[in-house]
Formats: C-alpha cells, sequence, structure tokens
C-alpha cells in the first residue's frame, strides 16, 4: 500500500538532524532502518509530515571496543553486529538475540537503536540490552546524555529519548567467560516473539555466581527479572538446581493478552522459558 | 522415489512406475519430470500481471470501506475527496444505477434459500467491516488512496449477527429484512436416496451394546491467502468492453458481467493474465471487479483498482467456518453402522457465487473410504455480518475429511484397536471397485490397502509407535503422537448433467482447441485457467505425446475469452481430469483431419496408415511423412484432397461421466513439549493415488504446497473476529501464514489406479494435500497428549490451547479462539506520536518487578 505523502529529509550529520528535529518537532518522524516505521506508514497507521532518515549518517554507525566496553552505532545494522567477532565473543546474549531477529532482509535493514527506540515490548533487542546493562548515548539540542537501560524504557513505545533528541550509540560491558542463551518462543518463525528470555550467566565450578535475565513481550517495557537474577546466585546449574528461583520470574509481571496466548499463559511460558535459557547458558 | 529431489533414479523409477500402467497416454512426455516452462517469468514477476497493466489515460480507483460489520449508512459527503488533487470522480451508493449490476449467487442450494441481494457497493447498509461505500477516481493510485480518507460517511450502527450458533438462533439479524439468517436447509438421507439404511434406526441400536460417538468439531475460518492481492483494470474505450483481472474464472466473469451488467456478452473480453495464486480465493465475481467495470463505463476510461494486503484479508472471500455435530455408530468390534453428520456453516453477510454449495461438495465425503449402511447429512448455512466466505482450497472436503478421520481415530480408542485396524476393519477393499456409496456416489478405482503398505513403511510405522511408547513410560516432558488421515475425496467438479441436479448455476464441462501451424509448432487454446498449476507444462506435454511434436514446439494459451472462447475455468482439482481430456481430444482429432492429407500426400490408402511418433507412415512399408509436413501442405492448400478443408484446426468439448476420487494415506507424526504446549512436525509421509501422473514434479509440488496448507489450517492460520465484528487478524502479523522455516521435509510417494472417467487415467491433485493433511496432524497432536485425558483440541492447535488442555485433563483445549487483542501494528499506532501517554500507567510492579 502506498503511504500517506511525507517530506523525506535525510541528513548526513547528528547536528542535521537535530535541527531537522528541532524544526519539525511532532510532525516529523525518526527513520532508523523502518523495520517497524515502514509498516506503520504503509498501513496508514500514522501519517507524520516529516520523515528523516538517519541512514545517511555515517558516524551512527560501527562498533567499537572502548577499553573494557564495546559502544555500538545506534545506526549499525543487525546484520553488521551479526557479522562482529568482538560482538560475538564478548556480547554473545546480544548476538543470539538479534540472530532471531525477523529475516535476513530486515536483518539487513533494521537497527539496534531504531529497535530500542521504537522499544516494542515484543522486540528481540530490549531485553538484552537491559539484561547486560547497556548505557545509552542520546544527543539533544542541549548536548550529550547518558541512560542507563533500566530507565531507558518507560512504557509501551516510550523511552527517555526526546522529542527533540535522537540516541547515538549503545554502550555494553564486556561479558568475556559468560554463558548466554536467547530463548524465543513462537508459533511461526517470522513472529513477533510471544515471549523470551535473554539469560547470561556466570557458572563458578558447577554454581551459579551472577545472572541476568531479561524478558520479553510480558509487559508494556522489556523486563529485567532482578529478583530472579539474585535467586540464582548459589543454585547448582541445572534443570532441577535452577527451577526453584526460575519459578517465580513472572510475579508482578503484567504481560498482554492476544490471539497467542493470554497473560497467564505467558506467564507460565516466562518460567519454563527461564529455567531453560538459564541452563542453556550454563552449558546445560 | 520418496523425496522431492529429481535425481536421475527418481526420474526413471518414476517414469517406468507411471508407463507400467500400460495405461493409454504413456508416451515419451506423459510421465516425464518436466521442470516448469512457466516459472521463469512466474518468478521473477516478469510478467503480465493485471497490476502491471498500463493503458493510455488510464485512472486509479480507491475504495471507501465500512468499518462497521452492521450499521445505517445516514449520509455521505464526498465533497472534500472531490476537491482532492487530481481527484476526477468520487461515487457512493446514491450515484449509483441498475447498470453496476449485481453480485451473483451462482448455486442455490435450496428451491426456498433465503438469500439477500448483493449489490457490488452498498447504498444504505453495509453488512460486514469491509463493505465498499465509495469509490474514488483519480489520475494516480496515490491520489486517489489519499482523497479516499476524505469521503465523509455517516453510519448508525446497528446489531451485529457474528457468532455462527446465536445466528443460527436468529438472535440478531444480519439483514432485519428477511427476517432470519438461516438461508438453507440442505438434507441428504441414504434412506430416503435408497443408497442404504435408516441412521436413526442404527444409532439407536448402538446405544444397546454397540458403540455411539458423539462429537462436535469446529472449522475455523480461514483466509486463502494468495500471493498476489486481486487486481482489475477495465478498457471502455474499443468496440469490445475488456476487462484485465486477476480470477480463477475469467469465463464464469464474463457470463456474470453480461447477465448482470446489461452487456451484451459478445462485447465483453475478460482476460486473466498470469495470476498469482487462487486457492478458491479468486473463484468468484468480485464486487471491486464490477465497481470498476461500472466506473469505466462512467468515465469513458480505462481505469485499475489493485487491492491492499489489508483489503485483501478483509474482504477477499474467507473459506471453511462451520460447526459439526457427529455421531457415528459402530458395531462393539468396531464395525461401522451409522454416520449422522449436521453442520452449520458460516456464509458470512452474503451468498457468494458458490458459497451456499461449499459445504454440500462436503455431503458426498463424510462417508470417505469407509462402508457406512447408513448416513445423514444435514447442513444449515447461515448469514452473518462477517466477510463471505466461499470456496477455499478443497471446498467442503477438508472440513468432511477432517470430521470423518477425527472420528476414526475416536472409535479406534473406544474399542482399543490401533486407528489403521479400524480403517482397515472399515475401508472398501481394492476388489470391491467399482464401490457405489452410501452417499450414492460411485468410486471407480482405488487401492487403500496398497497406499497405507507404502505410506507405513515410508513412515517407519512401527519405530515410532515404538519410541511413542517409550517416551510415555519415561514421563518425558516431550511426548510423541502419531496421526492418521486415511482420505479420500471427489474432484474435477463436474459431469454436467449431476451439477444440474444438485442445482449448480452452470455445466462441468471444459474446452480445449488445437491449431497445428504451418511451421509445425502447436498452438493450444484451453478454457481452464492456471493460477499456478503448471498448466503450460503439463498440456504441452500431452499434446506432444499426442502429436509426437516436441515439448518445445507446444504453446499453451489460456485466460482471454478472446482466445480460449469456451471453458468453465479452474478450481476444484478439475484442470487435467476435464481440461486435460478435452486437450486429448482436441489433438486426435487433428490427426484423423491430417490423415487423409498425409495419404494423399504419399499416394496411399487412409486405412493403410499408421500414426506413430508425430508420423504418418503406411504400413508394411518405409515411406512416410510427418505431421509437420501435412501442417505445411494443409497451409498451402496447393494438393489437397477433394473435400478435405485446408485446416488442422480443431476444437473439442469434455464433460466426464463421473467426478475423480483421488485417495492416500498421510501419516503424521508431532512431538508436543507438554511444558510449553509447542506442537513441532518430526514426519510426515504421504503416499497419494491420483491416477496417472503427467509430471511428477508438478504433483510433488501440489501436495507440498497442499501439505502445508492443511497444516496450516491445523496449528496455525485463523480468521479472527472482534466482538464488534472487526477481522482481527487483518495483516500477516496476525493471520500465521507459515512459510518454509515452518515446515519439513515431507516423505511422499504414490501409488497408481488410474481413474476410469478419463483416457489419461488422471485424478486431480491440488486439493488432495490441503484435504489429507490436517487431520493427520490435529490426530497426532491429540494422539501425543491423549495420556492426560485429551480427546481433542480445537483447531488451531495453539500452544496455549494444547497446554491447557494437557494441564486442566482436557478442558480447554476446545475453546474457540476469542478476538479480544488489537492486532499488533495497531496496538503499535495506538500508542505512537501520542504525546498525552502515560507513563507508569501500566503495573508498576512490572518495570523492574520479577519476583519479590
Amino acid at each position: 500500500m502506498i503511504p500517506a505523502q511525507f517530506e523525506y529529509l535525510a541528513p548526513t550529520s547528528v547536528e542535521e538532524a537535530l535541527t531537522a528535529l528541532s524544526t519539525h518537532g511532532d510532525d516529523a518522524k525518526v527513520l532508523a532502518g523502518g523495520q517497524s516505521l515502514l509498516p506503520v506508514l504503509r498501513m496508514r497507521l500514522n501519517a507524520p509530515e516529516v520523515v528523516i532518515d538517519l541512514g545517511r549518517i555515517d558516524s551512527l554507525r560501527g562498533i567499537r571496543a572502548e577499553g573494557d566496553q564495546i559502544s555500538i552505532g545506534a545506526m549499525t545494522s543487525y546484520y553488521d553486529i551479526l557479522a562482529d567477532d568482538t560482538v560475538r565473543t564478548s556480547l554473545a546474549l546480544l548476538h543470539q538475540a538479534i540472530s532471531e531477529v525477523a529475516d535476513p532482509q530486515i536483518r539487513h535493514r533494521g537497527t539496534l537503536g531504531g529497535a530500542l527506540v521504537h522499544a516494542d515490548p515484543a522486540g528481540d533487542c530490549g531485553a538484552p540490552a537491559l539484561a547486560l546493562d547497556a548505557e545509552l548515548l542520546i544527543q539533544g539540542p542541549g548536548g550529550e546524555r547518558t541512560v542507563a537501560a533500566a530507565d531507558f524504557f518507560e512504557d509501551l513505545f516510550t523511552t527517555a529519548v526526546g522529542e527533540d533528541e535522537l540516541l547515538t550509540a549503545i554502550r555494553f560491558p564486556r561479558y568475556d567467560g559468560w554463558g548466554t542463551h536467547y530463548e524465543k518462543f513462537v508459533r511461526v518463525a517470522h513472529q513477533w516473539p510471544i515471549v523470551s528470555v535473554a539469560a547470561a550467566v556466570k557458572v563458578d565450578g558447577s554454581t551459579i555466581s551472577e545472572a541476568r535475565i531479561g524478558l520479553v513481550n510480558m509487559g508494556s517495557t522489556p523486563l529485567r527479572a532482578s529478583a530472579t537474577e539474585q535467586a540464582l546466585v548459589g543454585c547448582e546449574a541445572t534443570e532441577d538446581g535452577v527451577r526453584a528461583a526460575c519459578d517465580r520470574v513472572a510475579e508482578g509481571t503484567n504481560p498482554p493478552s492476544d490471539l497467542n496466548g493470554d497473560a497467564d499463559y505467558r506467564r507460565h511460558l516466562a518460567t519454563v522459558l527461564t529455567r531453560r535459557a538459564v541452563v542453556a547458558a550454563a552449558g546445560g | 522415489m520418496t523425496t522431492t529431489q529429481d535425481g536421475p533414479d527418481t526420474v526413471a523409477a518414476q517414469t517406468e512406475a507411471t508407463t507400467a500402467t500400460g495405461h493409454e497416454g504413456g508416451g515419451k512426455e506423459i510421465g516425464r519430470d518436466r521442470r516448469r516452462k512457466e516459472d521463469q517469468r512466474l518468478i521473477t514477476g516478469r510478467t503480465r500481471w493485471t497490476d502491471n497493466i498500463t493503458l493510455p489515460g488510464m485512472l486509479h480507483l480507491a475504495m471507501v470501506r465500512s468499518p462497521f460489520a452492521h450499521a445505517k449508512i445516514t449520509a455521505v459527503d464526498t465533497s472534500a475527496a472531490k476537491a482532492a488533487p487530481n481527484v476526477v470522480a468520487v461515487f457512493s451508493g446514491g450515484d449509483l444505477d441498475d447498470s453496476i449490476g449485481v453480485m451473483i449467487n451462482a448455486w442455490p442450494i435450496t428451491t426456498d434459500q433465503v438469500a439477500p441481494a448483493h449489490p457490488p457497493m452498498a447504498t444504505d447498509r453495509v453488512t460486514f467491516a469491509g463493505e465498499i461505500v465509495a469509490v474514488v477516481v483519480a489520475r494516480s493510485a496515490a491520489e486517489a488512496r489519499d482523497a479516499s480518507e476524505l469521503v465523509d460517511v455517516d453510519y448508525e450502527e446497528l446489531p451485529a449477527a457474528l457468532d455462527l450458533k446465536e445466528s443460527a438462533e436468529d438472535k440478531v439479524l444480519a439483514h432485519p429484512d428477511l427476517g432470519t439468517n438461516k438461508s438453507a436447509l440442505w438434507v441428504f438421507d441414504s434412506a430416503e436416496a435408497g443408497t442404504g439404511g435408516n441412521v436413526e434406526d442404527a444409532i439407536a441400536k448402538a446405544r444397546d451394546g454397540g458403540i455411539v460417538i458423539e462429537r462436535e468439531y469446529r472449522q475455523q475460518r480461514l483466509i486463502p491467502a494468495f500471493m498476489e492481492p486481486r487486481s482489475v483494470v477495465v478498457d471502455p474505450t474499443g468496440e469490445q468492453l475488456t476487462m484485465w483481472t486477476s480470477t480463477q474464472v475469467p469465463h464464469i466473469v464474463r457470463f456474470a458481467l453480461a447477465a448482470t451488467t446489461g452487456v451484451p456478452e459478445s462485447k465483453i473480453r475478460v482476460i486473466a493474465p498470469d495470476v498469482g495464486g487462487g486457492f478458491g480465493g479468486k473463484l468468484a465475481v468480485q464486487p471491486e471487479e464490477w465497481v470498476s467495470w461500472w466506473v469505466a463505463r462512467q468515465v469513458h476510461k480505462p481505469v485499475k483498482y489493485t487491492e491492499t494486503r489489508s483489503e485483501s484479508l478483509m474482504a477477499g472471500h474467507h473459506g471453511r467456518d462451520q460447526w459439526q455435530k457427529l455421531t457415528l455408530a459402530a458395531e462393539k468390534d468396531g464395525t461401522v453402522t451409522a454416520l449422522k453428520v449436521e453442520l452449520l456453516a458460516d456464509l458470512g453477510s452474503y451468498v457468494a457465487l458458490v458459497g451456499g454449495g461449499v459445504p454440500v461438495l462436503g455431503a458426498f465425503m463424510f462417508n470417505s473410504i469407509y462402508k457406512f449402511p447408513a448416513y445423514h447429512f444435514a447442513v444449515q448455512t447461515v448469514l452473518t455480518n462477517k466477510t463471505w466466505t466461499d470456496a477455499y482450497r478443497g471446498a467442503g472436503r477438508p472440513e468432511a475429511t477432517y470430521a470423518i478421520e477425527r472420528l476414526m481415530d475416536e472409535l479406534a480408542v473406544e474399542v482399543g484397536v490401533d486407528p489403521l485396524t479400524i480403517r482397515e476393519q472399515n475401508w472398501i477393499t481394492h476388489e470391491e471397485f467399482p464401490f457405489t456409496t452410501v452417499a450414492g456416489l460411485e468410486y471407480d478405482s482405488g487401492n487403500y490397502e496398497e497406499a497405507t503398505a507404502k505410506a507405513k513403511e515410508l513412515f517407519g510405522y512401527d519405530e515410532l509407535r515404538a519410541e511413542q511408547k517409550r517416551r510415555r513410560d519415561d514421563n518425558d516432558p516431550v511426548q510423541l503422537g502419531i496421526g492418521i488421515s486415511t482420505f479420500t475425496e471427489m474432484c474435477g467438479l463436474a459431469p454436467s448433467r449431476l451439477l444440474g441436479q444438485l442445482n449448480y448455476g452452470a455445466g462441468g464441462w471444459d474446452h480445449a482447441g488445437v491449431r497445428m501451424l504451418a511451421t509445425g509448432t502447436v498452438e493450444v487454446t484451453i478454457g481452464v485457467s492456471p493460477h499456478g498449476q503448471g498448466h503450460e507444462t503439463a498440456f504441452s506435454q500431452i499434446v506432444a505425446d499426442r502429436l509426437g511434436v516436441p515439448f518445445e514446439n507446444v504453446e499453451i494459451l489460456h485466460g482471454d475469452t478472446q482466445i480460449s472462447h469456451r471453458g468453465m475455468d479452474t478450481y476444484g482439482s478439475r484442470s487435467l481430469v476435464v481440461g486435460g481430456e478435452a486437450v486429448v481430444r482436441a489433438a486426435d482429432k487433428v490427426v484423423e483431419k491430417a490423415k487423409p492429407i498425409a495419404a494423399h500426400m504419399l499416394e496411399a490408402n487412409v486405412d493403410d496408415l499408421e500414426f506413430t511418433d508425430g508420423r504418418f507412415g503406411v504400413r508394411g512399408t518405409d515411406q512416410g511423412v510427418g505431421i509437420a509436413e501435412v501442417a505445411m501442405a494443409a497451409f498451402t492448400g496447393h494438393n489437397l484432397p477433394d473435400g478435405v478443408e485446408a485446416s488442422l484446426d480443431s476444437d473439442a468439448t469434455f464433460d466426464p461421466v463421473a467426478f475423480s476420487f483421488p485417495h492416500g494415506t498421510h501419516l503424521c507424526a508431532v512431538e508436543v513439549d507438554t511444558e510449553t504446549g509447542q506442537v513441532r512436525m518430526r514426519k510426515y509421509a504421504c503416499v497419494d493415488d491420483v491416477g496417472t501422473v503427467i509430471n511428477p514434479l508438478i504433483v510433488e509440488g501440489q501436495v507440498h504446497g497442499g501439505l502445508v496448507q492443511g497444516i496450516a489450517q491445523a496449528l496455525w492460520e485463523e480468521a479472527v473476529h472482534d466482538e464488534s465484528g472487526t477481522l482481527v487478524s487483518a495483516s500477516f502479523v496476525d493471520y500465521l501464514v507459515p512459510t518454509a522455516a515452518d515446515t519439513i521435509s515431507f516423505q511422499t510417494d504414490h501409488t497408481t489406479s488410474p481413474s476410469l472417467t478419463n483416457t489419461l487415467g488422471t485424478k486431480g491433485v491440488g486439493e488432495a494435500g490441503a484435504i489429507a493433511s490436517t487431520p493427520a496432524v490435529v490426530n497426532a497432536v491429540v494422539d501425543a497428549v491423549r495420556q492426560f485425558g485429551v480427546s481433542d483440541i480445537q483447531m488451531p492447535c495453539t500452544p496455549e490451547r494444547v497446554w491447557k488442555a494437557i494441564h486442566a485433563q482436557g478442558a480447554g483445549g476446545a475453546d474457540p479462539t476469542t478476538g479480544g487483542a488489537a492486532p499488533h501494528f495497531e496496538e503499535a499506532t495506538g500508542q505512537e506520536g501520542q504525546t498525552d501517554r502515560t507513563a507508569g500507567a501500566a503495573d508498576p510492579t512490572s518495570t523492574d518487578g520479577a519476583g519479590a
């Protein structure tokens, strides 16, 4: 279907993009790959007057090791992230989650920054970013600020990025030596996750010494299962060893009900998938 | 020959298998794995899809559609749309005149059928969400679309009839003026028809010491979801009015335009250029065609309309949608004694082209391959305020096959035997053919024993049963289930006489023309109309063999009423069994016409000629002449015998004496994750008998595609409306059409029991896979979890339903889908761009809540 008419801007620098944003304000939408925005435009569910395409801003692309951190430009495509060896070894959880995003065509177009700012609670990237304690670099008219992933996701499709701001990069601590697993539950391959669990664990001997758990599509934002993370510490890294800790992962969550399952079923799924993700991450 | 690969061994084996039948038609081409000659252009898209057609001065249409399932139109203001840039005209219901015609129902199944008049565009009332209320005509498609949003329609919402069972009780009326939602009650009773005994007597007897199984199954609503959205171009500027349309049925469209719009049939040319799939969804007369036709005649310019995917899912017809109440009676040992079928069928808001007849196509198939002594079938068709239903791959037979194959599994459980045993105990043995069934049809050929034996071996039945037992004994969280479907179906929608008895509005014949051209190539016109099946390849193979010309020298022309002037089009797996035989007959007539010319050229007696491999030879000599040379002689006409016309053209119309009855045994193994309810396909093996195979590769493709579509009904697809009648599964985000990533590699094979209804011995294959696979999969799912007390899970078998069934001792699995949730993207945009979002409105514990 043909989208409603819009003005197309393709700035080549962040400054230029920010100027465009402040000029057009509410009337503008940022195009950061198009995985979600293009279908929305084509289905005419939204009709912005201006589309600001960040695709020509080279400085927003690329993956850099910065000391004990890894910085990923907001406009780096899924495909480029998957091709990066540092991500594969030091951010394996992110790598696994992104390898499950949509299909190859979309992985060539879609970007990590675009996915995070879109903040679809069913998106694959938010939970790993949350679980891995990512920092999000946001640039606006007043300069740059850094927001912790825990403070980034505010609500359904709402983040800390203001209307006159842009997400420019995502910074992750390295997770060398951690075991990781992304457990995605879908009915057909091209679907958004019904529920997914992103798990990273550090195993000391046969005991879990640290754990990071992120939940996809279990509420209006990606969720961090901190209580379960704490409960997992000291657990034997086996199915039975982690069961009790994982069984409580859905407590307090408010997942959606839709054609793929009601909230109770999702809560149940989360416990099973968390157990499986943790055991798989621990090498079980 | 168990895989999809067409390695040399496979080809040789299959060719041998086919020719080994000794059936007429076994030649150099028939039975050969030809790659499809049409695929290059179809797959690359470099071809004439309707939407690719651009005519000088062409205008573009956009439809304004009702957002309500049932509402009164109180006012339509088109002024803003008319004032929009490059808008040429806007028409709404009030602007119409009689020349727009009506949408016809070609199959009123009873003489007292209640059916509302079906206008192409609503005038005062809308009856489903998606109905056309206005059309915008502009110089570009984008401008038409933009302006369509400016048409202001005032509605007064009316109560909508949505639930099938409630609608059958007339709780809310879909069309208040009709006074009822009940459209037609169609009944077949074997005692009344003289084809069997009395069902009630048999059931009463079974209640006393025998077995009576009573079940209620749901056939969910499906969407055909063809790849190419519907599209129509109308050119009113020539001597004839021409319509290009993405349809399965150009001939039927032409007939219906003539019958309803006042334009003489001889002035109408309808062209189905290459068509990207249909699955029954384009066996239709489409309101969009009628509106485009009318608008073109109003504005005197060519117009084009191409629907969006959302429009396609919402306003192209849907399929299935039945409640099935079933009673099966049997003796204690499992010998069946009676079958009683009571259906409610959801028509949607109008009785579509053959919509009412779809369940009737199932009426003769519930008894399937089993020897029921008594049979009763009744269907009540019901009007609701939803998109109308009509043919969808299998049309009536998948519903029937599902019901009987699920019941046979239940009977096996009741008797305590293997489900294959109970089938074998009751099926028609191969010695009993031809066999007249309790539904009154004569099955011409088949061999259920052979197909089943082959399928069991291919599948590894005994090994998988052993594994199933192991997993049960070990209380494995992943349980294995095995599902069976020993199906047959009736296809090749024909013969005309029988269709007439069923009150069907047309014939079941088809037509072909064969023209031997001067340069030795052959032009073949066919009245059946391909939309992905591979007609050009298969029919070329037939003609190549009949005329002894190279495959490459045969051109198949189709889909244009000016070129293929007679035809009944493509649906119901009829193209080869009806149209293929017409081609055979037309080709044979060419040979007969060539014979006297050849004899004249050879200075021999006609009776001394024999025709082999494209050459007329004088028996007992080495003298002969090729058919191409005869064609050249006919072309020049320089030296023809007296009284012989200078033409090798021929035509033939074929009307078979009966349907064709393909059959097969399908075996499916699934793994069910009892912790999540997830169903994974483990193995699928099937042996189909489609009679003589013209092109094994095409048959293989048809079986694979059919299997996936049938499996999709079992596991994934469902059209769901919310409580206001809006289609929730209105995009491919929410209507889950599977891709290759979701399926497994199928093990396929075939047996060959040639059909006796056509000389080629072929049976239809287009729908077989879709008919057979659905019950095989659901039987497997239920089999995997039966030990938890589960005896039914409603389709689609979602993980949630399966999990609930397991953990509630069977309860919950059979619950219908409720449509309360918003589609994914709508949910997204409901929030996006709003400035008054209330952050933290969600449960505050959820933000970082997990576990206290």
